[in-house]
């Protein structure tokens, strides 16, 4: 099992979230973040005060996924959510210890 | 009509030498509260109705909307609730003693007492200064105008100005400030008397409100992190509506001044729209050229730049001076609030300086130059452009009379405040945000 967290443009959510139901996802959780990396933040002028935003909208996917499924769902997202300029996000793999499905008490590939 | 009445009062021929110490020191004018016959005209009374709600509107929702929208979420409600609780506060107050104090029979810098608590208000009389509506109207009118002046202030000092303080300060510069100037310019006392023109109250309500706003910023000092941390404003969209807001009821106000429903109160209309809309394009292309972006928060404070200016002078001038009297005001405060501030390093939160005491200035002058007999009616000269070129220092005499006596008086009420309850909030309160230290309320 792995455990994959992936920064994508905010405005590419919808066009992941399809190409990975297509592909077989069961569920993932979704978080609005903000931050930076290579691109870098603006600039907002208010009444001639310049003030510098370093921290960019960013949308937050998690997702727990077989290992079966790992490499598909992130070739998926990386292809999905790429636009080819600076700030397209990154994709980050864990390895997952266990997982619990609460309602059930299922452990592990059947809580998935 | 009011500004009739005072410019008569001028040319009978009040010189300078009489604005002497001695001149401030009580002189008794003529009474100019003497009921007249009361002979009620049913379309005057009908336009100052609607007037005396447009221009409260001004102030709830439009200004609390527009100051609302420009401070950090955590300071949204507090702002808010200045202009509310102010708006309360003076409608009382102006009751028991403003109104008295502005527009009764009294000396030179302030009225009387015979109309306190409303004494001697008649439903069926009126005011020499408006014949032709009922007193209860008139009152109501100058009430709303009494209202927004205080309320403008809170935009200097906005984010670190204790509650209980605020409606201390609210109080007592209505009666020490307020209503002293008001009787000056419009009561009957110094300022009319030498012959300033101040149709809608450019000195009284807007340089007024500025300078203690100057005056306010400095006294409190600047915010926590002023210059290092920003300030966005939350929700500009407020702010837009809250302009919006104002702009309409800006009819009410420099229309409204006209105390009647005549060819004055039209014109004073078209020109309160032409400024404008020319000022906030003004400010709008002085942004986008030295800055590089056309703001919202420019074109709607550009605007507001716009109407204050044109506020003294509208019922006064035509079409073509307000263009230039717009256009100035945009540019030049503009400048005010983005180079002016910095470079003198007060830290005068919302422009209240920058826009009201600013626009107030350039539009008092200017309408010594454009003020025209064309408008007014009047069989002699008004303004510069009729040949009158002293009507230019005689405004320059109102600006710089409304200037140090609004900036001393505010002075020592802050001082008062300060030494009696303590002006500022503590830094705590000024970091967790006014809304939830101050009210215990939230916006989410």
């Amino acid at each position: 099992m792995k455990f994959i967290m992936a920064i994508i443009k905010p405005f590419k959510l919808d066009e992941v979230r399809e190409a990975l139901t297509a592909l077989g996802v069961q569920g993932l959780t979704v978080t609005e973040a903000r931050g930076f990396g290579r691109q870098k933040g603006h600039t907002e002028i208010y009444r001639g005060a310049e003030y510098a935003v370093s921290f960019v909208p960013k949308i937050k996917l998690e997702i727990a996924v077989s290992n079966d499924l790992v490499e598909r769902v992130v070739d998926t997202i990386q292809k999905t959510a790429a636009t080819g300029r600076i700030g397209d996000g990154k994709i980050f793999v864990f390895d997952m210890q266990q997982a619990v499905r609460i309602r059930t008490g299922d452990r592990n590939e059947e809580a998935l | 009509m009011i500004r009739t009445i005072l410019r008569r009062a001028a040319l009978g021929g009040t010189t300078l030498a009489a604005v002497t110490l001695s001149a401030i020191a009580f002189a008794q004018e003529a009474a100019p509260d003497v009921p007249p016959a009361p002979t009620l005209d049913r379309g005057d009374t009908a336009w100052m109705l609607t007037s005396t709600a447009l221009v409260l509107m001004m102030t709830i929702p439009g200004l609390a909307l527009f100051y609302g929208g420009m401070v950090r979420k955590m300071n949204v409600l507090a702002t808010a609730m200045q202009s509310f609780a102010t708006c309360c506060l003076v409608t009382l107050l102006w009751v028991i003693v403003g109104y008295s104090l502005a527009f009764t029979e009294g000396n030179q810098i302030f009225g009387g007492f015979s109309r306190l608590f409303l004494s001697g208000m008649e439903p069926g009389g009126s005011h020499s200064l408006a014949a032709s509506i009922p007193e209860s109207v008139f009152m109501t009118f100058q009430m709303t105008f009494a209202i927004i002046t205080p309320a403008l202030i809170a935009g200097a000092f906005a984010d670190r100005m204790k509650f209980s303080a605020l409606l201390w300060f609210m109080g007592l510069w209505l009666i020490v400030v307020y209503a002293p100037v008001a009787h000056m310019v419009w009561g009957g006392g110094l300022m009319g008397g030498m012959g300033v023109l101040d149709y809608a109250g450019g000195t009284v309500v807007h340089i007024n409100a500025g300078v203690a706003g100057l005056v306010s910023a400095i006294v409190l000092g600047k915010r926590m992190g002023y210059g290092k941390t920003p300030f966005p404003p939350n929700n500009l969209v407020y702010s837009l509506i809250g302009a919006s807001l104002l702009w309409v009821g800006w009819f009410g106000f420099n229309a409204g001044s006209a105390v009647a429903a005549d060819a004055r109160a039209g014109m004073a209309m078209a020109v309160t729209q032409i400024a404008t809309a020319a000022a906030a394009l003004g400010w709008m292309f002085a942004e986008w050229l030295t800055k590089g972006k056309p703001s919202v928060l420019g074109i709607i404070s550009g605007a507001i730049a716009g109407l204050v200016a044109i506020t003294p002078a509208s019922g006064f001038v035509l079409p073509g001076g307000a263009i230039v009297i717009g256009i100035a005001a945009g540019v030049l405060c503009f400048v005010a609030s983005t180079w002016l501030k910095n470079m003198l390093g007060y830290d005068d939160s919302l422009d209240a300086f920058g826009v009201h005491g600013i626009g107030g200035i350039i539009g008092a002058v200017l309408t010594g130059v454009f003020a025209t007999m064309a408008v007014t009616g009047a069989a002699d000269p008004v303004g510069l452009v009729d040949g009158n070129a002293g009507q230019v220092f005689t405004q320059i005499k109102g600006v710089v009379i409304t200037i140090v006596y609004c900036g001393v008086a505010t002075f020592v009420v802050l001082k008062v405040i300060d030494l009696i309850i303590g002006l500022r909030v503590s830094e705590d309160v000024e970091r967790d945000g006014l809304d939830l230290s101050l009210h215990g309320e939230l916006v989410p």
